[in-house]
């Protein structure tokens, strides 16, 4: 197991996340922010906490996201299903869809039809904190990346609780 | 997480994590059916047929609306507008309908035992939809989340099943799953229509005193008067049975503290509740059926899975 940012590079990737989001939304005006779960949800409460210290945003929330009903590797394997939280409208908003690594992009298609049923929004972006762009299965990519990872397939890109109960990004070998 | 069995055929068959894992699902489920678009795709891969061999309104509508929330797709069989009435026999008529690629297969039937003895015959998974006077697994599923959603938890709650228990499936499959779930559970009625020999079988406490049994519970589960199940006359006439089970408003407004008050359905009004009180803010009946769609998804997703087969 590798390590590729402890708890401090996390944040500050978490922070110039939040900053590349507010250069292109001021304000995050007409935007809400959604995490999949559960990496996703994770690393939204860490991007809310940043955003929430700039004036105007003490109030930002999180919707949590939980993909469960519409995978696509259905009844290979019945999964119990996370808690599942929009509490605000995606009616004609910029959504900013958070997930922790972008893998083959199934996982994010199926964000985007759960989202889907929600409402119509105007705009959906996709920020993650790892990328691992080399094994793409679909034709999605992401509007924010924390930093990109280059893996082989059978690894793993994981962002973890570590002990002392701050994240890490890690590797595994399979 | 996944269930310890490939069939629902009775509370009696679950582990309490098996309820547990329902339950829960059942929350998510019941989130999916407040969005926009109340659906998922999940078993759109799947067949579900309907075996109704008695009569049903509620019970077949939940199954059905669960089925198309999930976007199965779904064949319905009332027994009376059926071969079945020409006389072909359950395991013909299963055994044909599965030969069109059926996945799974809900059942009432008033012969006990009849969803067990598909589950032996044929591959599909069998969900118990109410048979005979043994199990309805479902109504006790939806029973216990819609007593976990107004009091947080089933764990030492007091419940009390109350009028028609010899009869009654839902308070069979209630009695297993409180006591799996580690509530405590009092039975109530006449004498006439309680088994006898229930309170060392099933860990039940019995009393023939309706004003006491409301003074202790926190719920009050009022079951039918199934008069259709009644070979003998087993109390002297409705009205006698109202005297001294009916539960009406003076009786609940003389009580220390409130009780939540819950009916399968079909209420006999006037019988074993008064309109008031079914109608009251103290009762939580149609939340009951709201809770039973969210319940019937959670139980068809988690019986999904082909690997099980």
């Amino acid at each position: 197991m590798k390590t590729i940012l402890d708890h401090t590079q996390y944040l500050a990737a978490v922070d110039s996340l939040a900053q590349a989001l507010l250069a292109k939304h001021p304000g995050l005006d007409n935007t809400v922010l959604v995490g999949v779960q559960q990496g996703g949800v994770v690393l939204g409460w860490d991007l809310v906490r940043s955003l929430r210290q700039k004036p105007g945003l003490k109030d930002l929330d999180l919707g949590l996201l939980d993909i469960t009903f519409y995978r696509d590797d259905f009844r290979t394997s019945i999964l119990a299903p996370d808690r599942m939280n929009i509490p605000f409208s995606i009616e004609e908003k910029n959504v900013i869809l958070i997930d922790d690594v972008l893998f083959t992009g199934r996982t994010i298609k199926a964000a985007l039809d759960v989202l889907l049923d929600y409402g119509r929004p105007q705009r959906v972006e996709l920020l993650v904190l790892a990328d691992r762009k080399e094994h793409r299965q679909f034709p999605i990519q992401a509007d924010y990346v924390g930093l990109n990872v280059p893996t082989t397939k059978d690894q793993k890109v994981k962002l973890i609780t570590a002990e002392g109960g701050g994240q890490n990004l890690i590797l595994r070998d399979s | 997480m996944q269930l310890s069995t490939r069939h629902l055929l009775g509370i009696k068959e679950l582990t309490p994590s098996d309820i547990s894992l329902i339950l829960s699902t059942a929350e998510q489920f019941k989130e999916v059916l407040q969005r926009p678009v109340k659906k998922v795709p999940s078993l759109r891969d799947v067949t579900i047929v309907n075996l109704f061999y008695e009569n049903s309104t509620r019970t077949r509508f939940s199954f059905e609306l669960a089925q198309k929330r999930l976007s199965a797709d779904t064949l319905n069989f009332a027994a009376s507008s059926s071969s079945a009435a020409k006389g072909e026999t359950l395991l013909d008529t299963v055994n044909n309908i599965l030969s069109m690629k059926v996945d799974m297969v809900v059942i009432r039937h008033s012969a006990t035992g009849a969803p067990h003895f598909l589950a032996q015959h044929i591959p599909a998974a069998i969900i118990n939809a109410g048979d005979g006077i043994n199990e309805h697994p479902t109504q006790a599923l939806l029973d216990a989340f819609s007593i976990q959603e107004k009091f947080g938890d089933l764990k030492g709650r007091k419940v009390a099943l109350i009028g028609d228990i010899l009869h009654s499936r839902v308070a069979q499959s209630n009695i297993h799953l409180l006591n799996k779930m580690g509530a405590e559970v009092v039975v109530c009625g006449p004498p006439t229509l309680i088994p006898k020999y229930i309170q060392s079988a099933w860990n039940v406490t019995v009393s023939y005193n309706l004003k006491e049994t409301l003074e202790w519970c926190e719920v009050a589960n009022v079951l039918r008067i199934q008069l259709e199940r009644q070979n003998q006359v087993l109390f002297s006439s409705l009205r006698e049975y109202r005297l001294n089970y009916g539960i009406n408003r003076e009786l609940l407004d003389g009580l220390p503290k409130p009780v939540t008050i819950m009916h399968p359905g079909p209420i006999n009004r006037g019988v074993e509740l008064d309109s008031d009180v079914a109608d009251s803010h103290q009762s939580i009946i149609l939340q009951q059926v709201e809770n039973g769609v969210a319940v019937r998804m959670a139980v068809l997703y988690l019986l999904s899975n082909r690997n099980n087969a």
